[in-house]
């Protein structure tokens, strides 16, 4: 008896992190629950706070309110312009940082990171006092543009240059020596190399974007955006359909998050094609960054 | 001739973008925080007052903003280390899976997860009863007190935290920690003298990136708050886009990125600075 209470004991001692880890994991988890919960709750009012019944109607409705729908499609395609933007020029950035040794490179991590070291707040109120300072943007669409794919080009070059720094820089070489030019050794080798990181930074770029409330607020004017939406309902009560909307994109996020990973193995496979690979890539792999 | 010119003509776009819609905006945030007037006629006039009347007004939104963003770094900390060790070191095949619930809150909408919070701990909700029961919900209710800001902030940038401390986690030398046990080092002991200090540059970036939003932030106070709750962002908001109150706000914002800057550079200085490049640090 005072055996087994000694193994249950010990069992929960060798453990404690992992039961503390997994506790967190569920406790960053219970609000999707829940959201997705009450997509399904039937709420009487026009408060949905608390459980009602179970109705199917608002996943049939989900796309029944024109206000809401507009919202979406205005995010959805304000995403997609920072997203393509932000990742073009963002990719470039990090080619500069990592290939090459240049005058001002300081300074060009310096303005990298300082607007992830920003609270959002100041960046949307900044930009708010420029726009309304200068005169010639009227706030709408093409602020939060401007907006978006700045607080985007940070993260886009974090990333690609991650995928960079592990770059087997012999493998442009070989393409070099088999006659390829520099702009098909770019095509044929770099980008499909590094096309996942790319896409991954494109991923991240989108998230933010489609994610983003504080600085929008700021620079929105009378657009409406998805969280913009939102939060204007919130006073006089959100819609169910909102959570229906919610959880389509978590689908959808998933769904394409499954997508980069497959690719980003595919990638990895790739590499591996080199038989000698296993000895020499360690070396080499980080050395480009630092000559 | 051609390698000199090609890093600026790939840097160029983007550090355009970021000088013309980061740097210079900063300037203009500085120009108006020194207007005087009223609504409608602002002019610049070097009004250095609007600053003391900023701070002299909200002096207790600083330093709770300051106080309910720390308070939420550390609760972060507390649970995010166990996690990302669990998620480093014990997760086998399971780590894909938990690195993927822990980025998962990210794919639904910042303001709905804070949204689902007001109705989990709204008065009805069976997370009340319990913390009622357990007297950690004076009066039955959670909603509208520090305490469920302060969680709200802390929930919604818990991944920021977790992610660098599982990135400097997993690329630590697991013989270091077996060196430290055939050395005689007890766990506790092996923990706080090798795990812990070489997973620091983990543990300052995620501090950061949870403390810098967090101290800014207005979402949380302003759903899962009350009046008594609000914060500095609260205030910026409000002033800019209700009051139009721009002067005063401006200056608000100014103190709050320069009060925010010297407390990173003090922090980066006292823990080191590789740590914020993350990556970068490991090329």
């Amino acid at each position: 008896m005072s055996g087994r209470g000694g193994n249950a004991w010990r069992w929960l001692r060798e453990h404690a992190v992992s039961i503390v880890g997994v506790l967190v994991v569920l406790y960053m988890l219970i609000p999707i629950a829940v959201i997705f919960a009450f997509s399904f709750n039937d709420p009487a009012g026009r408060y949905n706070f608390t459980w009602v019944g179970f109705t199917f109607s608002h996943w049939s409705n989900a796309f029944g309110i024109p206000e809401l729908n507009e919202a979406l499609v205005t995010s959805l395609k304000l995403a997609v312009l920072a997203t393509v933007i932000s990742t073009v020029i963002g990719t470039l950035m990090a080619l500069a940082l990592v290939r090459y040794e240049f005058f001002g490179r300081r300074a060009a991590n310096f303005l990298i990171v300082i607007p992830m070291a920003t609270p959002e707040v100041v960046m949307g109120s900044a930009l708010l006092s420029f726009f309304l300072l200068i005169g010639t943007f009227s706030l709408g669409f093409e602020t939060l543009l401007i907006a978006h794919v700045m607080f985007c080009i940070s993260f886009v070059v974090v990333v690609v240059r991650s995928r960079l720094i592990g770059f087997d820089r012999y493998l442009e070489e070989a393409a070099q020596d088999l006659g390829a030019g520099a702009f098909e050794t770019f095509r044929l080798v770099t980008l499909p190399l590094i096309m996942p990181g790319i896409f991954g930074a494109a991923m991240l770029a989108f998230a933010l974007s489609i994610d983003d409330f504080v600085i929008s607020n700021f620079n929105s004017g009378t657009t409406v955006t998805f969280p913009l939406y939102i939060f204007g309902a919130a006073q006089r009560g959100i819609p169910v359909e909102v959570n229906v909307i919610a959880m389509i994109l978590f689908f959808f996020t998933v769904t394409a998050m499954g997508f980069a990973t497959w690719q980003q193995r595919r990638a990895e496979k790739m590499t591996e094609v080199r038989p000698e690979q296993e000895g020499t890539i360690a070396v080499p792999a980080g050395a480009p960054a630092a000559t | 001739m051609r390698r000199r010119v090609a890093p600026y003509f790939l840097l160029g776009p983007g550090a355009a973008w970021l000088l013309l819609f980061f740097v210079v905006p900063l300037y203009y945030l500085g120009e108006l925080s020194l207007n005087s007037g009223v609504f409608g006629s602002y002019e610049f006039s070097w009004h250095w007052a609007n600053y003391s009347d900023a701070l002299r007004l909200y002096d207790s939104q600083f330093v709770r903003s300051f106080l309910y963003a720390g308070l939420a770094t550390l609760f972060a900390l507390l649970l995010a280390y166990p996690l990302a060790y669990t998620i480093a070191f014990k997760a086998g095949r399971w780590r894909n899976l938990l690195l993927f619930a822990v980025v998962a809150p990210f794919f639904t909408t910042y303001l709905i997860r804070t949204l689902a919070w007001e109705t989990i701990l709204s008065d009805q909700s069976p997370v009340v009863s319990v913390l009622d029961a357990l007297g950690l919900a004076p009066e039955g209710h959670v909603l509208a007190t520090a305490g469920a800001v302060i969680a709200g902030l802390t929930y919604n940038f818990l991944p920021f935290m977790v992610l660098p401390i599982y990135a400097s986690l997993e690329r630590l030398d697991v013989r270091l920690i077996e060196a430290g046990k055939d050395l005689y080092a007890s766990a506790t002991q092996t923990f706080f003298r090798v795990t812990l200090p070489l997973s620091a540059p983990g543990v300052v970036a995620g501090t950061l990136l949870t403390f810098i939003p967090a101290s800014g932030d207005y979402v949380n106070a302003q759903f899962l708050g009350s009046a008594n709750n609000q914060m500095i962002g609260n205030v910026i908001q409000s002033l800019y886009l209700k009051q139009s109150d721009y002067p005063a706000a401006a200056a608000l914002s100014f103190v709050l990125m320069a009060l925010i800057l010297i407390l990173v550079l003090v922090y980066i200085r006292f823990a080191g600075s590789e740590a914020l490049m993350g990556e970068e640090a490991a090329g």
